[in-house]
């Protein structure tokens, strides 16, 4: 079977009224890295909780390794671990026994050798014995890591891994969650930022308002996401572009002393030599030329406008 | 990764092993807190009810004054001990967020059920021993019917573990937590002839008190140690049994309904 996770027509309205999900479905590919993509209250968190069985869906159905996730949840439950964004922990636990206890809890026999090495790979081992009240918030997060590894799940969510992490912190968790991609785990992270997603995903899902607005190999996504717009400004003001610049599709602004030209960044050839020295031959001289990467909201904008 | 060892099994042992063991384990960390002080206390109930007050009332129905109370203490200990272990240990996870965890996991509400409540009715029990222990310091105690005795200490620390529970996942402050322990438990236990025997009251009182379900709890237990009761022990017996099944119900519904649990 190709997909672990495939969610159909799922939906969620909260008892407040809040429609959190309209009518989703995504499948997900067996030991991909897939980047939910989406701002604050997109609904990101509630599918990854309706999936864990921490919400339960309003309709619609989730499927995990082909098990149903209400009728077979202990199957499927068992397969699954989650890091959630809150830095939720015991204060007086000791490392070692917020572990052991994560791992019971998953139906799993007590594997001390496992769990020592689970440990050293998150640098905790040295902290086995400390009170998780005493850590600091990296280390918490990495705490958190170990309890969603510790009974070796087949699917990994990360719910904003990032959120308050340092750069640091940040490489080493990008290099254990491209570790355990290798050995086999297909590892599900929400962000709200494109650069990550960029960096860490095989694929990305753009997510708002509660739908999927897309979902598509990193590389396409990237291609439709990450335009770029260079805005020349002029020192003189004209009324329309000269004939010369048309193969650039520029924009003038409406007081006539600035170009917007649009491009793709990830392109072999952006077009902006050809730009700049065809203004130049035109008889245009430059005041200024900045250049902006459209933002996350500017995406979904045009992302929803183009659904409809 | 390694084996699934099977595939569907009806229950999650490993998971009530963990919670239960968890639960001890904080017991045994706050040693104090959750053992001594309930003998401190009731040590301080025989100073001054069986020793000051017991000298001059000598005898209930027969009875030595001193150890007519014992029965009585050890269900205040019980109801008291069985809901603030059993409310706090359900409360606590779901005010830190730590619930996100067992909700996750794969397990039902029958395995949480007995982690759960099964510490905090464990530990009602070992204060119960405790305190009956004590008790035989001070006083001369003849228990007429030791597996009564057991049974209706074993299904008191069950019960109002359970009903314990049901506070705490019904609790979504820590005000709420000691509200019903504070208003509801505490007055019932005093009123529900702890200290005295029911028949000692005005006959409309005595009425009254037929509406408290105290009364058949220490009366049930009291007679188990004396054979002499206020209601017959196989009423005892039915009441405590139906307060078992309600609160069954209710943790059933409860979770059933996903209730302050899962949206």
């Amino acid at each position: 079977m190709q997909n672990i996770v495939s969610i159909s027509d799922l939906s969620k309205t909260y008892s407040s009224g809040h429609q959190a999900l309209k009518s989703m479905s995504l499948d997900i590919n067996r030991g991909e890295i897939l980047a939910l993509l989406g701002p604050n209250g997109a609904g990101k968190t509630t599918l990854i909780s309706i999936i864990c069985g921490i919400v339960n869906p309003s309709t619609g159905a989730v499927k995990v390794d082909g098990h149903d996730i209400v009728t077979e949840f202990r199957t499927t439950r068992s397969m699954i671990g989650l890091v959630p964004q809150e830095l939720t922990l015991g204060a007086f636990d000791k490392v070692i026994n917020t572990l052991r206890f994560s791992r019971g809890l998953f139906g799993k026999k007590a594997d001390e050798g496992y769990l020592e090495q689970l440990l050293k790979k998150l640098s905790l081992w040295d902290k086995r014995n400390s009170e998780i009240l005493a850590l600091s918030g990296g280390m918490k997060r990495r705490v958190l890591i170990g309890k969603a590894l510790a009974h070796e799940p087949k699917v990994l969510f990360l719910d904003e891994p990032t959120a308050g992490v340092d750069v640091e912190l940040r490489k080493d968790m990008w290099t254990l969650v491209r570790d355990l991609r290798e050995s086999g785990v297909t590892i599900i992270l929400t962000t709200h930022y494109i650069e990550e997603a960029e960096e860490i995903a095989d694929r990305v899902g753009v997510i708002n308002n509660g739908e999927l607005l897309l979902v598509d190999d990193k590389q396409n996504i990237m291609h439709m996401l990450g335009k770029k717009q260079m805005i020349i400004e002029l020192k003189q003001t004209i009324n329309e572009v000269p004939e010369t610049l048309s193969a650039w599709a520029l924009q003038l602004s409406s007081d006539g002393s600035q170009l917007t030209y649009t491009y793709d960044p990830y392109e072999q050839r952006t077009g902006i030599t050809g730009l700049l020295d065809a203004v130049r031959d035109s008889g245009l001289s430059l005041q200024d030329v900045n250049t902006s990467q459209s933002s996350l909201e500017d995406i979904f904008v045009s992302l929803v406008k183009e659904k409809s | 990764m390694s084996q699934q060892s099977s595939k569907n099994p009806v229950i999650n042992l490993q998971a009530v092993k963990v919670i239960y063991k968890y639960e001890m384990l904080r017991a045994w960390e706050t040693l104090l807190q959750s053992f001594a002080s309930p003998v401190i206390s009731t040590a301080l109930y025989f100073v001054v009810f069986g020793s000051a007050i017991g000298s001059r009332i000598q005898t209930i129905e027969g009875v030595p004054y001193g150890t007519f109370i014992v029965p009585g203490l050890m269900m205040l200990a019980l109801l008291t001990q069985s809901i603030a272990n059993a409310s706090f240990g359900i409360f606590f996870p779901k005010f830190t967020g730590t619930i996100y965890e067992v909700m996750s996991a794969p397990i039902s509400f029958v395995e949480i059920l007995i982690g759960y409540v099964g510490a905090a009715a464990t530990k009602s029990f070992i204060i119960g021993i405790i305190i009956l222990i004590t008790a035989g310091f001070f006083v001369e105690l003849d228990i007429a019917h030791p597996v009564w005795m057991m049974s209706f200490l074993i299904l008191t620390c069950i019960t109002f573990s359970l009903f314990g529970f049901i506070i705490g996942l019904w609790a979504d402050n820590f005000e709420k937590l000691q509200l019903i322990p504070m208003l509801v438990i505490t007055p019932l236990v005093f009123l529900g002839g702890s200290f005295y025997s029911v028949s000692m009251l005005p006959p409309a009182w005595q009425t009254v008190t037929l509406f408290n379900p105290v009364v058949y709890l220490i009366s049930g237990f009291r007679w188990s140690f004396f054979e002499v009761a206020d209601v017959s022990v196989g009423l005892s017996l039915a009441m405590i049994l139906l307060f078992l099944a309600a609160c069954l119900l209710i943790v059933w519904w409860m979770f059933k309904t996903g209730y302050r649990l899962r949206q």
